[in-house]
């Protein structure tokens, strides 16, 4: 147990940062431990998250990061066998302090998903526009308002101005990623959460969203899961590495893929992982 | 070679056998139906008058009369069964497959199975025990609960299957914007699943219109028209088995031509269903 602390690099203290001194946490967990049933997903993970910045998750597949991922904006509830222990604290408080309401935690911490979802039955505006629609926003000038910024911000706008009564189901793949990211985009969040947004997708859509994720980091802070070292290297400003449920380091990406401090994130980073 | 093309014009032949037993299949199931249509089309069309929509009971010696006061009955009755069975039905369904971990679910699920086992006229009999004793009359009211009854279950079975069907995903995108759960249910997964849950509404509606036993013992059958389901009440389903076995010529024909327009009716009300849901996005 004691070796293992030992192990796991704290948070890099603000002051070691350098140019990047003003960096505040947008969201931060303390010992958060997610089970499914009496099995451990992800063990006491203690990590930062800097507000307009791009944090990237990677590990192997099954070391847990979805699960630590969804126990951010508290998507566990709705697994019966799931349980969270820990603290994840958002603008300073405990998002899983009893009386919290959930639906409000995830209207700050909005979700884009491993696998397109579009709403099957509805239109691309619609998708977009869903969330604020069924929060009862129902101006229209207000709703293409934000239909229009959100496909912008997520770089689709161009590609589907001329048929935004086309079902969303009618996009292909990577579009069908970029409108869920403008649907998530559309209830402004203050965190996007992000699982393998581009794992089921093409290398040019796969640049559209990385291309991307770096304009919005302006107004979102973002979190996104990877199994692409390359991507994690491109995109993020900070990495966790995570290992059989455990954060194994977490640093400056740059830091991190070019000075690891745990043999075993050196491994991984250098593909010597066995 | 040749025993490649041997091959392959044995699976050819086997795929030709295939499709005929399939097709053959299809038939036998469908010609039954045909049959009975076909005849209540034929029969119930030639006696059908105008009488029969514009006048109500008649004695045969006096002409016989017309079943506008069935039809009326049927309409309002079957419409507020609808409203009632399809409620409840949507409910018990939406609970069973949105919140598997309710504690109220094994108790609806074993009340839907009991109600799904329960010969409609035992429907009737609780009615007449929970509605009818205690008003002290026959009513529309109660024949519509009664059909209301029929409905439940089978509106419960295939809203709970439909909406299993809905993809998790789309529960948890909606969720996922910050929507609370009940909206993310009705708005979206609900929606996604309609042409499911509009085929399950109307299989319950067109069970109950076709019901007469459930009736018997709650709307009561009447022989004036009325618009007060408050009052004893006529439906088209007791007017054909009551007619159908009367010794008149002429009550037998108003029964085949109340079967027809009976099924007018069911079809009429589906395909309006089918257009609603259509419309409706
Ligand atoms: N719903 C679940 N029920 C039980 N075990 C789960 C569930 N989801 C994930 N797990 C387990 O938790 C561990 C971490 O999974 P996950 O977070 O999905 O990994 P990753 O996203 O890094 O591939 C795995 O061992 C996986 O089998
Ligand atoms: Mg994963």
């Amino acid at each position: 147990m004691e070796e293992k602390q030992s192990l796991i690099s704290p948070p890099v203290p603000l002051a070691q940062l350098g140019e990047d001194q003003n960096l505040k946490p947008r969201m931060e967990t303390r010992g958060l431990s997610v089970y499914y049933g009496k099995k451990m997903g992800v063990g006491s993970v203690t990590m930062p998250i800097y507000t307009n910045q791009v944090t990237a998750l990677i590990g192997p597949s099954g070391c847990g990061k979805t699960t630590f991922l969804r126990a951010l904006n508290r998507m566990h509830d709705l697994t019966p066998i799931a349980r969270v222990e820990g603290e994840a604290i958002l603008d300073g408080q405990n998002i899983y302090t009893p009386g919290v309401d959930p639906v409000e935690i995830r209207r700050k911490i909005g979700m884009v998903f491993q696998k397109p979802n579009p709403f099957p039955t509805l239109s691309i505006y619609d998708n977009v526009v869903a969330g604020l629609k069924l929060l009862g926003v129902g101006k229209k000038s207000v709703l293409d308002e934000a239909a229009e910024r959100s496909l912008r911000q997520s770089a689709l706008w161009d590609e589907v101005k001329d048929r935004l009564r086309a079902p969303g189901m009618s996009l292909s793949g990577g579009q069908q990623q970029r409108l869920c990211i403008a649907r998530a985009l559309a209830v402004q969040p203050e965190v996007l959460l992000m699982d393998e947004p581009t794992s089921a997708l093409d290398p040019i859509s796969t640049q559209a969203i990385e291309d991307l994720m770096t304009t919005l980091k302006k107004h979102v802070t973002i979190v996104i899961v990877t199994h692409n070292m390359q991507q994690a290297a491109r995109v993020s400003d900070f990495t966790g590495y995570f290992l059989t449920g455990e954060l194994v380091e977490f640093g400056p990406t740059n830091t991190l893929f070019t000075a690891p401090k745990d043999p075993r994130t050196e491994a991984y980073i250098t593909g010597r992982f066995g | 070679m040749t025993q490649i093309s041997g091959n392959l014009r044995r699976r050819q032949l086997w795929d030709k056998v295939m499709l005929g037993l399939l097709v053959l299949g299809s038939l036998v199931v469908v010609a039954p139906l045909v049959l009975v249509l076909s005849k209540v089309f034929l029969t119930g069309f030639s006696a059908l008058n105008l009488a029969f929509f514009t006048q109500d009971f008649q004695p045969v010696e006096a002409g016989g009369g017309g079943l506008r006061h069935a039809i009326v009955g049927t309409i309002l009755m079957n419409l507020l069964a609808l409203l009632i069975g399809g409620t409840l039905g949507l409910a018990g369904g939406i609970l069973l497959s949105e919140y598997p971990d309710h504690p109220v679910n094994p108790t609806l699920r074993v009340i839907s199975d009991l109600l799904n086992g329960l010969p409609a006229l035992l429907k009737g009999l609780v009615i007449y025990t929970l509605v009818v004793i205690p008003t002290g009359s026959f009513s529309g009211y109660a024949g519509a609960l009664a059909l209301g009854l029929v409905m439940v279950p089978i509106v419960l079975r295939a809203t709970e299957g439909v909406l299993k069907l809905v993809p998790w995903n789309v529960r948890e995108a909606g969720l996922g914007l910050g929507l609370p759960r009940w909206r993310v249910i009705l708005s979206l997964v609900l929606p996604a699943a309609s042409s499911g849950v509009i085929t399950g509404l109307m299989l319950g509606f067109a069970r109950a219109a076709g019901e007469a036993a459930p009736l018997y013992f709650t709307a009561g059958g009447s022989q004036y028209l009325n618009f007060n389901l408050s009052q004893q009440t006529e439906s088209l389903a007791l007017t054909i088995y009551k007619y159908a076995n009367e010794p008149s010529p002429l009550r037998v024909e108003q029964a085949w031509a109340a079967a027809l327009v009976l099924t007018l009716l069911v079809l009429i009300a589906s395909l309006l269903a089918r257009w609603v849901a259509r419309v409706r996005p």
